[in-house]
């Protein structure tokens, strides 16, 4: 090891620590988007004001199509609770769509849900 | 248009075949992502054994299938170690069911996941996963093993098939409309 740049690795974790993208904030518990929620850009970039950070206009590129929260952090590479958070922040803002997989807590697809769903498996 | 996202949760044991299952019938390659255990998850969590640390991470492995313009189906691995089972609640919340993979080898390790989703009333099936070599048990012979409720179903799975973890997925789906009551 001859340089003296090459400290920082995925071992080290990431440079710049959760927290500090959410500004301290984690998300509350009954606001908290579900893994599978889908989110969806609703503005185009240009629109998107300022004030946000490098993290957010990520999210706003990537769900340009619906895409989960789940597959938001993989892609974007940020832990999910940040993830949500960010999310939150957009929604809040008007700047995306969200639609979750349940209205109210601990409620279970209904039958229709399920015989779409199985029919899809189906056709698969 | 959003669609409207369904999940069905894959459980069970370390080593069980999670992530093979929904490797083998989720559209895209399975992802993962990460979630950050600070001091907030500790009340909950048993840490034992990484005291030293002040954050540690829990890998979570899914894939997703597209089932129509309106509709789009999830797939969550839970992780396996038991520390993180609060996590569990979090993915079963909402959740269309469960399929419980157990290896034969290690039926000990799907007992706590049974009981897990039991417990909670949401629709669990057990898909044996059968391994290479590992002895084929009938599924009564399992049922009495792992205490499984009468009305649970069990299926044989080849979890690296995608026919076989396909119908898995239909029976759980199956299982569970037999679970929602009739519209009054």
């Amino acid at each position: 090891m001859s340089s003296d740049v090459g400290w920082y690795d995925d071992a080290a974790g990431p440079l710049v620590r959760p927290y500090m993208i959410t500004r301290g904030r984690t998300p509350a518990d009954d606001e908290r988007l579900d893994l599978s929620t889908q989110v969806m850009t609703v503005r185009a970039e240009e629109d998107v004001p300022a004030g946000l950070g490098p993290e957010h206009l990520a999210i706003v590129r990537l769900c340009r199509k619906p895409v989960s929260v789940a597959e938001i952090a993989a892609y974007v590479n940020l832990p999910l609770g940040v993830v949500r958070v960010l999310c939150g922040d957009l929604n809040d803002r008007g700047l995306v769509l969200t639609r979750s997989p349940f209205l109210s807590r601990a409620k279970t697809p209904d039958l229709e849900t399920l015989q779409a769903v199985l029919d899809g498996l189906i056709k698969l | 248009m959003v669609p409207t996202p369904v999940k069905i949760v894959i459980a069970g044991g370390f080593g069980a075949g999670k992530t093979t299952l929904v490797g083998s019938v989720s559209e895209v390659p399975p992802l993962t992502t990460e979630e950050v255990l600070t001091e907030a998850s500790t009340g909950v969590d048993d840490l034992s054994g990484i005291e030293g640390k002040q954050a540690t991470t829990v890998a979570l492995d899914f894939g997703r299938i597209t089932i129509s313009t309106r509709h789009v189906l999830y797939l969550f691995g839970t992780p396996g170690q038991t520390r993180f089972w609060f996590m569990w609640d979090d993915l079963a919340r909402g959740a269309i069911g469960t399929i419980v993979l157990v290896d034969t080898r290690r039926l000990e390790t799907s007992f706590a996941a049974i009981d897990f989703f039991e417990r909670r009333g949401i629709p669990f099936i057990v898909a044996v996963n059968r391994f290479d070599g590992a002895s084929h048990y009938t599924a009564e012979e399992i049922r009495e093993a792992l205490v499984v409720p009468d009305g649970v179903p069990i299926v044989m799975c080849d979890a690296r098939d995608r026919e076989s973890s396909k119908l898995a997925l239909i029976r759980l789906v199956k299982h569970a409309m037999t679970a929602v009551p009739a519209p009054a």
